[in-house]
Formats: C-alpha cells, sequence, structure tokens
C-alpha cells in the first residue's frame, strides 16, 4: 500500500478526521489547484524522472515558498530515494514526494497533530505574537471561541496598544466568543495591561489566559525588547508561563518567514506556529523550511474568515490537502 | 542569516575566472545558477526569475571582462541593470481629477496594511501638495476597522465618512462622494475591506464600486514580504479592476522584497509608494534603483555614496589618510569625522545601507545609540587643546576633570580612551595592509566602523 493509500485510509476510518479532512480540502482547495495540479502537469510530461524533471520539481516547490535550501536538500534526498528504489517511472515518485514532506514536518516526532501544551490545573497562559497584519486578533478571537467550546473559562488580554482600532478588534471578538476583554486605553504600556490580565485571571479562576501583542517588524530591536519585557512580566507572576508562546504567520509570506521565525523565537521563546489564510492561493511552504531548521511544529491554521475556520494542523492533512487528487491513482480506487 | 547576498554568492565562482580575459559560457552558466538562486531567496517569482536569466546570459556571454569591474562585479552590473529596467523609474504622482473629487481606491489582500497606507496617503496629499481629502470607510466585515480609519481620522483632523457595519459598501462609497462635493474635499480616498483574489463575491463588490465612482486611481497595496505567491494576487487583482500603481508596505522590515519585481512584470504598474514605518508620516516615494540593490542583497551602497560624496569634503578625507599613515590622528581629527558622520543622517539609517550590515551580529545588536555620539562629544570637547593632540598625557586628575566637564562619568572617560588607542592601533594594521596590497591607501575609511 502507498503512502497516499494509508492517509487516504486514515481519514476514512472515522467521521471525526474524514470531518478535519474534508475542512482541510475544502479551505485549501484553491491552494491545492495550483500545487498539485503543477506536479500532475510535471508527472504528466515527463515519463522518465532525470535532471530536467528534478529542476522543474524545484520550481514547483520553490513556487511554494518552500525555501532554496529546504527545496535543495528535499530534492537531494529524492534523488537518492529514486536511487535506492530504482524508481524510472514518474509516476511512482508522487508516494515518495508526499512521504518526504510528510517527513520534514514531523522531524523526529511521531504524531501528526501538535496539541497546545495545556495543563488542566492552574491559570494557563498563552502569548500570541507576530508581525503587522499575520492575522494575530482574527486568530485569537477564534482561539478563544475553540477554548471556550472545550468547556475552558477563557480571557482575553487586549496586549496591542499600539495600532489604531486594535483594542475594539478584541473586543468585538470577545463578544463573539462570549469571554471578557481585559484593556487599558490606547497607547498604554502593553506589560501593564499583561500584567492586569494576570491579575483579572487569577482572582477570576479563569483556566487560559491569551495574551494579544501588537505587530512588529522583526527587526526593531526596541519592540522586540519591548516583547520579551511583556514575556517576562509572565513568567515573574506565573512560574512556567507563558505554557505556549505562538508565532502568527501569513501564508503568503515568503522566505522572510524564517527570520520572523527565527527572531521571535530569540525574544519569547516560540512553541508553535499558527499559519494563516491558507484558504488563498498561497501554499505557506514556508512552514517546512521552519519545521526543518528551527524545529518549531505548526499547531493551527486559518483556513477562513468563519469563527470555527481555525484547525488544528494536522501534517498528514495538510499534506493529504495538497495531494488529495494525486495519491489517488484509478488502482488505488479500485482496490478498495 | 538565511540571505546571502549576490555578492557573496558569487564569490567562488568568481574565484575561478579572476584573471581571465573573458567571461565563457561555462562561467556565465554557473554564475547564472548563483543568480537564479539568489532572486528566489528574495522572493522574486521563479517565472520572473526565468526570463531574467534569459536575458542575462545574452548580455552576459563572449563580454570582454573590463578592465575597472572585475568579472564578478560585471554580471552583477548587468543583473542590476536588468533589475532596474524592468522595475521602471520613479513615479510618485498620483492622478487628478478634471473635476473634483478625485477619487482614489485602496483594495488588497487582508493585512496588507490598506487601513494604515489610506491614513499616510491623506497626510501626504495634505502636507506635499495642499489637499483636502475625505477617508471612506468601506471595510464593513472586519470587526473595528471602521474605528481604526476613524481613530486615523482623528490623528490626521481629517474628516472620515462610514455608515457603520450594516450599510453597503457600494452605497457608502458613493454617498461620501456626494459629501465630498459638497464639503469641497478635493480628494477622496476608499478604504476597501481586505479580501482574497480569488473571493469571488467580494472581488464583484469591488467592481460595482469601480463602476459607480469612478476612480481615477487604483491603488492595489501589497505587503513587501509576499512570497511567490504575489504574481497570483497581483495579477488576478490588476485583470479584475485594472489597478493603476501599486503601495507596498512594511519595507522598514527586513525582507528583500522581491514580490516588488513580481508584481512589476505581471502587471506592468508602477509602484508608486514605500511604505517604510508605523508612523502616518512614513510614506515614501518608491525607488526602483535602490529596491533593485536591495532584492540583490547589495545593500543601498548607491544612496550611501550618494550621502558621503555631499557630506564628505575630499580634501579632508584625504589629509585624514595622511594622518591615519602617520599615526598622527588626534582627537580633534575624531571629532572632525564624527561631525562629518552625523551630517550623514541618523545612523541606524546609515548602517542599514552598508552591505552586508544586517549580517554583522554585534552590530545588528549593537543599535547605534545617538546619545552616546553626544556623550562621545562632550567628551572630548572637555578636553584641552593638549590633551586632545596627546591623549597619553591625560592622568587621573585630568580624567575626573573632564568627566565633571561633559557630565559623565571616569569610567565613560577611560572607555573612550581605550577605544581611541585601539582603533589607532587597527588604523595602523589597516595602513599597512594597504600599503602591502596595492602600495598605497584605497578610498575613505570611516574610522569608527
Amino acid at each position: 500500500m502507498g503512502f497516499m493509500d494509508k492517509l487516504k485510509a486514515r481519514f476514512k476510518q472515522n467521521e471525526e478526521t474524514k470531518e478535519v479532512s474534508e475542512k482541510y480540502q475544502e479551505g485549501m482547495k484553491k491552494t491545492r489547484d495550483t500545487f498539485s495540479g503543477k506536479l500532475n502537469d510535471l508527472i504528466a510530461r515527463y515519463r522518465k524522472v532525470d535532471e530536467d524533471f528534478f529542476e522543474e520539481l524545484e520550481e514547483v516547490l520553490i513556487t511554494a515558498d518552500v525555501g532554496v535550501s529546504t527545496v535543495m536538500d528535499l530534492v537531494e534526498e529524492l534523488k537518492m530515494e529514486v536511487k535506492r528504489q530504482k524508481i524510472k517511472d514518474s509516476s511512482e515518485i508522487k508516494d515518495v514526494i508526499s512521504e518526504k514532506l510528510v517527513d520534514i514536518y514531523y522531524g523526529d516526532e511521531d504524531s501528526s497533530i501538535q496539541h497546545l501544551q495545556l495543563d488542566e490545573d492552574g491559570l494557563q497562559v498563552i502569548l500570541v505574537v507576530g508581525v503587522n497584519g499575520v492575522g494575530k486578533t482574527t486568530s485569537i478571537g477564534k482561539l478563544a471561541h475553540q477554548l471556550k467550546a472545550d468547556g475552558k473559562n477563557v480571557i482575553l488580554a487586549a496586549g496591542d496598544t499600539f495600532r489604531a482600532g486594535a483594542i475594539d478588534q478584541l473586543e468585538i471578538w470577545g463578544e463573539r466568543a462570549d469571554v471578557p476583554v481585559i484593556k487599558h486605553s490606547e497607547g498604554s504600556d502593553p506589560a501593564a495591561v499583561i500584567y492586569d490580565g494576570i491579575r483579572a485571571a487569577k482572582s477570576r479562576e479563569a483556566d487560559v489566559l491569551i495574551c494579544d501583542t501588537a505587530g512588529r517588524l522583526q527587526n526593531k530591536v526596541n519592540l522586540m525588547n519591548e516583547l520579551a519585557k511583556v514575556k517576562r512580566v509572565i513568567e515573574r507572576e506565573i512560574p512556567g508561563a507563558p505554557h505556549e508562546v505562538l508565532l502568527v504567520l501569513d501564508a503568503t509570506t515568503g522566505q522572510n518567514a524564517l527570520t520572523q521565525a527565527r527572531t521571535f523565537s530569540e525574544a519569547t521563546d516560540v512553541s508553535g506556529i499558527v499559519l494563516t489564510k491558507l484558504d488563498g492561493t498561497a501554499k505557506g511552504g514556508i512552514v517546512l523550511a521552519i519545521r526543518n531548521e528551527l524545529q518549531i511544529p505548526v499547531k493551527y491554521v486559518g483556513l477562513g474568515e468563519g469563527i470555527n475556520d481555525l484547525q488544528q494542523f494536522d501534517a498528514d492533512a495538510f499534506v493529504f490537502g495538497l495531494f488529495s487528487d494525486l495519491g489517488m491513482s484509478e488502482e488505488s480506487e479500485k482496490t478498495e | 542569516m538565511a540571505f546571502e547576498g549576490l555578492a557573496d554568492r558569487l564569490q567562488g565562482t568568481i574565484k575561478k575566472i579572476t584573471g581571465k580575459g573573458k567571461v565563457s559560457e561555462q562561467d556565465v552558466k554557473e554564475m547564472t545558477r548563483e543568480v537564479r538562486l539568489a532572486l528566489l531567496e528574495a522572493d522574486v517569482n521563479f517565472k520572473v526569475v526565468k526570463q531574467l536569466i534569459a536575458r542575462i546570459k545574452e548580455r552576459a556571454v563572449g563580454q570582454e571582462v573590463m578592465e575597472s569591474l572585475t568579472p564578478g562585479q560585471q554580471v552583477i552590473k548587468v543583473v542590476k541593470d536588468e533589475l532596474t529596467n524592468l522595475m521602471g523609474g520613479e513615479q510618485s504622482k498620483i492622478a487628478v481629477a478634471d473635476r473634483s473629487p478625485t477619487v482614489i481606491m485602496m483594495v488588497g489582500l487582508q493585512g496588507a496594511g490598506k487601513t494604515t497606507t489610506t491614513g499616510k496617503l491623506a497626510n501626504h496629499l495634505r502636507k506635499k501638495h495642499n489637499r483636502n481629502p475625505l477617508l471612506v470607510a468601506c471595510d464593513v466585515y472586519r470587526p473595528a476597522a471602521i474605528q481604526q480609519l476613524e481613530t486615523l481620522g482623528t490623528q490626521l483632523d481629517m474628516p472620515v465618512f462610514s455608515l457603520g457595519t450594516e450599510a453597503n459598501p457600494v452605497d457608502i462609497a458613493n454617498q461620501a462622494i456626494a459629501q465630498a462635493k459638497e464639503n469641497h474635499n478635493d480628494y477622496v480616498i476608499i478604504d476597501t475591506a481586505g479580501r482574497l483574489h480569488v473571493d469571488e463575491n467580494l472581488m464583484e463588490e469591488l467592481q460595482k464600486i469601480k463602476t459607480d465612482v469612478k476612480p481615477d486611481e487604483i491603488f492595489l497595496v501589497v505587503d513587501s514580504m509576499t512570497g511567490q505567491d504575489a504574481v497570483n494576487v497581483a495579477e488576478s487583482f490588476n485583470e479584475q479592476l485594472d489597478i493603476t500603481g501599486v503601495v507596498l508596505t512594511k519595507l522598514d522590515g527586513d525582507t528583500r522584497g522581491g514580490a516588488a519585481l513580481s508584481i512589476k512584470a505581471v502587471t506592468d504598474k508602477p509602484i508608486k509608494f514605500a511604505g517604510m514605518g508605523e508612523k502616518l508620516d512614513q510614506l515614501e516615494a518608491f525607488h526602483p534603483e535602490r529596491m533593485a540593490s536591495r532584492i540583490l542583497g547589495m545593500g543601498d551602497v548607491l544612496s550611501l555614496i550618494e550621502k558621503a560624496q555631499t557630506n564628505v569634503d575630499e580634501k579632508q578625507a584625504k589629509e585624514l589618510e595622511e594622518k591615519m599613515r602617520t599615526m598622527s590622528f588626534t582627537f580633534d581629527d575624531f571629532l572632525e569625522q564624527m561631525g562629518q558622520v552625523r551630517e550623514m543622517g541618523p545612523l541606524d539609517d546609515l548602517m542599514a545601507m552598508i552591505p552586508g550590515s544586517n549580517k554583522m551580529k554585534g552590530l545588528k545588536n549593537a543599535q547605534l545609540d545617538e546619545s552616546q555620539l553626544t556623550e562621545v562629544e562632550a567628551i572630548i570637547q572637555s578636553m584641552t587643546k593638549k590633551e586632545r593632540q596627546e591623549p597619553s598625557i591625560i592622568n587621573g586628575s585630568r580624567r575626573k576633570r573632564i568627566a565633571k566637564g561633559s557630565g559623565t562619568s571616569v569610567a565613560a572617560v577611560n572607555r573612550l580612551i581605550k577605544q581611541f588607542s585601539e582603533m589607532k592601533k587597527m588604523m595602523k594594521q589597516m595602513t599597512n595592509m594597504q600599503k602591502g596590497k596595492k602600495g598605497k591607501g584605497g578610498g575613505f575609511k570611516f574610522p569608527f566602523m
């Protein structure tokens, strides 16, 4: 049984995983149309696996923003694999490609989904960071809604005191998700807002506090220092917190996302990534490079504008979403 | 660092061909491979890269290695010429309608920076063109988008037209134009909601607004960090709306910004402005040539040279070189040097223009502090003439006096004296090295960088 068939089998097993898979397929429809379309086209045009084939494959992957060095590594590995398995026909290589892509995601982990590291006991703090306009506040709104639906008592802290309208925006999300928002006025010290958020969360015995922060470009040292200070305040008030630091990345971002991940990690020790705007035509391939080079897992993906459109990231489902119309050759359809 | 500039990438290949009279096809092939990788790493779309590489190959093969340029420099020059060509000239003009008001529509993906840019553009129109714009809040979808524009309006003291989140964006736009006519606003800037270029319903809404208000400009706002997808976005918006220009945002970040090239290549519409910061006056005209350097990772060498040329007196520079060689460099020269560099502009800006400076970790974290320079100036100015000429005479009590006079501490004075002597040592090494290589010192050096 080929790798894609295994994935497919997994998503047919039960209704729940099937539903997840369908969300991905729907959300990533545009993504898939272009990515797998190109790959299919490539495989159709090249019957033989040769140098030219690999060069074009390189291009297809680069178009997905996977990142030049990761692509080079990947193609190198594929070449070895092709030699080892003595693959000559291009149609046989689909499986190997998707397997390698999932491999990069997993790294040393063996689980397809990386859950939030939240304990049942005590106040859990999630700090959300990222550059401007990636969708931090929106993601927080969606995440709050999910945690609330799971029966958690959630509080939001409006730490973006800089951008015009940011506090109002979080408040509207707070209303939608039916969770309280702790805020100060625009222009106040973000660390103070977060501090008040912690105090409020403690006194109201909340389960989870999600801290919004202002978007900042990672090369602004002063702003990155400010963020580190916010994190220190959280650490000081609650030992072991923040339990999660989520870096929000825009799927349309190119190679700069890698620099973002690196710099934000230096300042705040990022524990997971939220990849937003994956419902467009962008492929978000940069998360491959980030996983590959920095070992930061993707925990959530944004697949639409609705409050329910934030999904736990599932590497299998992601790759399945990219390749779903690729791996299902007629033969494997028949055998079922 | 993730990114290597083109110059670094070409090093290996260049070593091989140095000394050759002609650039062979094989050399070009190797070099264009490096050029290709550099461009791809800078997020230039691979199709655009392909076309560029084809043209570069054509121009570079068989060329004689010019005397003044090394083969590597020559390839870089060809590449940069091609990029600059593709990007076109500087065009930051904004249309003026025959009959007031002139209408500008801002469109783009979510989070590109449309609302902020709307505010910046309004500020630009008032400051540079003495106009009186009306801002229109047509983003009824994103929570608090209207509040955001209203806040910007308050900060700028400019009128904002909105009908709340229940109204239809097409109606809002229409009514805004009517109000602008009534209140004699000569420009109307319509801020629309961010949307995916593949969202048919929302794209149709933009077309309806366009049909109704007949905008004189439609600006596509694009995040400069956008990757390969930039071509799809730009192509799609352009096909459906026939945009008139592009505003590139968040260019104050450290992205190479290859998206700029991709967008220009697929739409052939001018990139008019660049967002350079979060403040409302940080909107600048777009410089294609500087962008070309940036994409290639060459820093903004040109701007730096321009600045240096206008600010550094050549004669002074020669004298300085002489002093460096003869080791007669004093605190007075140091002070003079510092003055010249400071005249060139804020230090952070200068540093950003130096190629490779983003790579030097020490420098990046140093965060050149203007106030430190002021301190250094104060310390030197508190020295006597003799002390400036002969730092060795500065003993304990002199140090105390200097510290008091400059309002600093003895430790600060000590630090400066130590730095100065180390710098002198370094200069000696540098001039010796240059002597060994070329026989005479070459070019002007910033002594304390």
